[in-house]
């Protein structure tokens, strides 16, 4: 009966969030506050009955229903319970509830944290979060429905998670990636309401804020953790490949990061709204279109959830309708802008301007890549690829003079500042981070690196720039501390944000010129020298999991003679389903990762394996951590969530 | 200790059918070893979804990687087995698109955006500059929008 | 002028979204993409291996001035075995088929011959795959067309049944028209 009320849950919510829909843009036109108010008890109660409806199908896993066809699909009784519990978003179906839960999860969030908005915003806002929930719920209960039952011969057991998503990867990735990719949604309800009412100010911008800055850093932690995961997972040391899928999940990042900068020029200068409102409503947009990419079948990838034109057709035309009424909506509302402050071509609103200009670039060139073998196999003009070397080059001219724009840049004053101005903190920088470069670039690396070289001079670079701004504001205060005190959240947050990014793309270089790897062929005793670190197989034996049975190969690695570590790389076979999986070894820290392969068996007790030393590899992910913890430093900042925070600008678009 | 042997045993032969990535080659030089990692992460798997064939366990991909092997050892260069690949395979084996024929757009249409691109900026920041010019009052309306401004001070 | 430039978001949307009417489209016909081959209207490539019987031949021995069709398959292909019945239809409507045994040990492939029955003039034995390679082949069962002269007009990849028999029919007799005319000619 669970499948049943959790089906039933989950219609009911469909019903209230088509009253969300409806009633809340009645109340507006109406301009009846009654009406514009019951927004709130109507999203809270499409969360609660979808939330309920999540919590079912998390029992019918729980309790190894096979009955439940999805369950036999992806579930197995071996599995760890906690593996059970996210084997629930582990496929199409499952992952489009929890999207939709998100959603709901969301526009609750919005409902109860909108204290400082005017009555016709939140209402329009919840209505378009309403109609978008509609369509995924639609989506989920006619064509992707988790509670489909196969009676009346249940299976008799579950067909296993595939092993590859038997992992802490699971537990965590998806979750938090849509917590990112729907939160755009909210972005783009903003500017739907902004079009609306007709109201496009830097108070629109000042509310949005703390919204796409949470969102964002929810979409940047997922991205970063489905990096980290496919490098420890997949066992080849690779991090990131361009493949179709992650590119759908970048595409809104990009944007999304130009939105967050965008907005502050719009705020602070009540500039660039057009470029804010089309960032925020494509951002969302590409979330639809690479969810849409993602389970259609039209793109190859290794990650596709589902191959079905079939619901490809669904997607495509909610997505339509949805992308395309806000763009007509932008065409006929957005009237010419009043005459604007302006800027001088010195100033932070370039240099955010260039920062705008660079980020769109990349987007359009991953979409590009990403769709141009489609476009030429639907033309019938054969089979072509576009993969990482394409998608390298450019992301190499487009992140560097970003970053070289990025640090004096964050430095730059509004409206109007003077070369002479930074000159003097531009140029120390540039030397110290010239000769610090040259240094590293010489010493680390066996020969030397350009790559590293590079890598290091925009680390130096910005946090040079970053350090000597850090020392100039508190310059004028009473002491350290309480300069330190003195400085916003907001600007902790930019520093931390930028400083992520400089360390993740020092991680990616120094990890790129540094790395090193090698295929061994070895038995119990033989050893391997790599890098300077002693690698020695101890022996293999078998080890047995809840659920798989599996080869282990004991290595310890020691270093001019005093021990590291150990590592137990694993190949194993899971019961269920008789895959074989390869379960890397690794130790890593701050400073290094050691990472262990198996191979195959090679007879004589001798397997083939693969030793790698990756050098500041971690870098990059704990460099993506602290840009999403800079972006939620940026959202504590309490001035932007002031009540009452005054809307007498009559200004319109 | 019997059943022990056999479960090993099954354990090993099983799993010789999903073939390794890893190969045992013997590479004359450092420096051919460089080019064969280079190269296998650069050709794709005729036959897998989006892999290269250094992360490919499929039986094509690893007579392809012992092909690589094989012409790298013989002398040539990686821009002749790039071609021995694409004469074979089609476009479709090389990550990095060529710059001609059908993937000659994927190139020319980033060119023409950057291009775009830099236009933009130079007539956004031109318009800006002259409306600076004009001294336009700034919008400040509320306290707030002072007090934002406000963090500039200190530089 | 003006007033146009901001429709141009929902300008590049409906086009974009046009093509990915128009991609599902072409996907719901061709489920699975082929990867187009890179040999059409090249020779087929010279090699120097044995036949199952165990006669070192090259590609004299395939080229022999009759239109010919090719197909690579394995023992241990499962879906060779479902492929096989039609393609001995096909010899027996005097098709000439020449089979490529593709990395297969040798008694494997005489067993399944002798299981299932032998269609073709002869087997060429690439035990390791590079005649495959040099064929642009990626797994089995996979067929060429070839000409009088050698030449590869046309490559399938997957099962040769009456529905790709009926895609592939109409180039094979204009390939017989055309050798009958240099026959002729000659």
């Amino acid at each position: 009966m669970i499948p049943e009320f959790g089906h039933l849950a989950l219609v009911l919510a469909l019903c209230f969030s088509l009253a969300q829909t409806f009633v809340p843009m009645w109340g507006v036109r109406q301009q009846s506050a009654v009406l514009m108010n019951v927004s709130v008890p109507l999203v809270l109660m499409a969360f609660l009955l979808t939330l309920v409806s999540f919590i079912f199908l998390e029992i019918s896993f729980l309790r190894d229903d096979f009955s439940l066809v999805y369950a036999a699909n992806n579930s197995n009784s071996l599995l760890p319970w906690y593996y059970k519990f996210s084997a629930v978003w582990g496929a199409h179906e499952g992952s489009m509830l929890l999207w939709a839960l998100v959603l709901v999860g969301w526009s609750l969030a919005v409902a109860l944290f909108s204290g400082n908005l005017p009555l016709e915003v939140r209402a329009i806002v919840l209505s378009v979060q309403g109609a978008l929930a509609v369509g995924f719920l639609l989506f989920i209960i006619f064509t992707s429905n988790p509670f489909d039952r196969m009676l009346p011969f249940p299976a008799a057991d579950g067909a296993d998670l595939n092993p590859l998503l038997q992992d802490f990867g699971l537990i965590v990735h998806p979750p938090l990636l849509y917590m990112g990719y729907v939160g755009l949604s909210v972005a783009f309800s903003f500017a739907v309401a902004a079009l609306i009412l007709g109201r496009l100010d830097a108070e629109w911008a000042r509310w949005l804020r703390p919204w796409i800055n949470t969102a964002w850093a929810f979409l940047t932690g997922g991205i970063a953790l489905g990096s980290w995961w496919a490098y420890y997972e997949l066992g080849w040391g690779g991090w990131w490949f361009w493949d179709p899928v992650e590119n759908a999940s970048l595409m809104p990042w990009l944007l999304g990061t130009a939105l967050v900068h965008s907005l502050a020029v719009s705020e602070k200068r009540n500039m660039f709204k057009r470029w804010t409102l089309l960032l925020a409503l494509f951002a969302f947009s590409l979330s639809l279109l690479g969810a849409f990419l993602v389970r259609s079948g039209v793109l190859t990838s290794v990650h596709a959830f589902a191959s079905d034109p079939e619901r490809g057709v669904f997607i495509l035309v909610f997505l339509s309708i949805v992308i395309g009424s806000s763009l007509l909506l932008y065409g006929l509302r957005m009237k010419d802008l009043e005459a604007s402050p302006g800027f001088e071509p010195v100033s932070r609103e370039t240099a955010l301007l260039i920062n705008n200009v660079l980020f769109v670039l990349m987007c359009a060139v991953v979409l590009l890549g990403t769709l141009y073998p489609l476009v030429i196999d639907m033309f019938g003009l054969g089979s072509v690829s576009v993969g990482p070397p394409y998608f390298n080059l450019f992301a190499a001219i487009i992140f560097i003079p970003l970053l070289l724009a990025m640090a004096p840049g964050q430095i730059l004053r509004w409206k109007r500042d003077q070369l002479s101005r930074i000159k003097p903190t531009s140029l120390l920088s540039l030397a110290i981070s010239l000769t610090g470069a040259l240094l590293l670039g010489f010493l680390l690396p066996p020969e030397f690196s350009v790559v590293l070289t590079a890598g290091a001079f925009l680390g130096l670079w910005v946090v040079t720039h970053g350090l000597i701004d850090l020392r100039k504001q508190i310059k004028n205060a009473d002491g350290f501390f309480a300069g330190l005190k003195r400085l916003s959240l907001s600007y902790w947050g930019m520093q931390l944000g930028h400083l992520g990014v400089t360390v993740c793309v020092v991680g990616i270089t120094f990890s790129v010129a540094l790395s090193d790897s090698r295929d061994a062929r070895l038995a119990p005793g033989d050893t391997y020298d790599l890098n300077g670190y002693h690698f020695e197989l101890v022996e293999y034996r078998q080890v047995r999991g809840p659920n798989y049975v599996a080869d282990e190969a004991f290595v310890a690695v020691t270093k001019n003679g005093r021990p590291v570590t150990e590592v137990f790389p694993q190949k194993r076979r899971y019961a269920a389903s008789d895959q074989v999986m390869t379960e890397a070894g690794i130790s890593g820290n701050l400073w290094r990762d050691l990472y262990v392969s198996m191979g195959e068996p090679l007879g004589g007790g001798a397997w083939s394996v693969r030793i790698y030393v990756k050098p500041f590899v971690r870098w990059i992910w704990y460099g993506a951590m602290l840009t999403a913890l800079g972006a939620l430093l940026a959202v504590a900042d309490k001035r932007y969530r002031r009540r009452g925070v005054t809307s007498t600008s009559g200004a319109t678009l | 200790m019997f059943m022990k042997a056999i479960s090993a045993t099954l354990l090993l032969l099983s799993s010789l059918n999903s073939l390794a990535v890893i190969d045992a080659h013997e590479f004359s030089s450092e420096e051919i070893r460089e080019r064969y990692e280079a190269l296998i992460e650069e050709l794709r798997c005729p036959k897998c979804q989006n892999q290269n064939l250094a992360g490919s366990d499929s039986a094509v991909a690893e007579d392809l990687r012992r092909e690589v092997f094989i012409l790298l050892e013989d002398g040539h260069s990686d821009q002749e087995i790039r071609t021995y690949m694409r004469d074979r395979y089609g476009d479709f084996i090389l990550y990095d698109p060529p710059v001609e024929g059908k993937t000659l757009l994927v190139w020319v249409i980033p060119l023409a955006m950057f291009l775009l691109g830099l236009l933009v900026i130079f007539f956004v920041v031109r318009a800006a500059t002259r409306n600076a010019a004009k001294n336009i009052a700034d919008d400040f309306e509320s306290e707030d929008d002072e007090f934002f401004a406000g963090e500039d001070e200190n530089r | 002028m003006k007033k146009l430039l901001v429709f141009l978001p929902l300008i590049l949307f409906i086009m974009v979204a046009s093509f990915f009417f128009y991609a599902l489209q072409v996907r719901k016909e061709r489920p699975v993409s082929e990867l187009a081959s890179a040999l059409i209207d090249r020779p087929f490539p010279e090699f120097e291996l044995q036949t199952l019987e165990g006669q070192m031949i090259n590609r004299n021995a395939l080229v022999t001035g009759e239109v010919t069709l090719v197909n690579v398959w394995g023992s241990w292909c499962i879906a060779c075995r479902a492929e096989h019945p039609y393609l001995q239809e096909l010899a027996e409507s005097g098709v000439r088929i020449v089979g490529i045994n593709y990395k297969d040990p040798k008694e494997s492939a005489i067993e399944w011959l002798n299981r299932f029955g032998d269609i073709a003039e002869f087997h060429i034995v690439d035990r390791d795959g590079r005649l495959g390679i040099n064929l642009g082949v990626y797994g089995a069962p996979e067929t060429y067309l070839i000409d009088s002269q050698g030449y590869i007009r046309y490559k399938k990849v997957g099962i040769v049944d009456d529905y790709e028999w009926a895609k592939i029919k109409p180039v094979y007799e204009r390939l017989v028209k055309q050798s009958e005319a240099v026959d002729s000619g000659a």
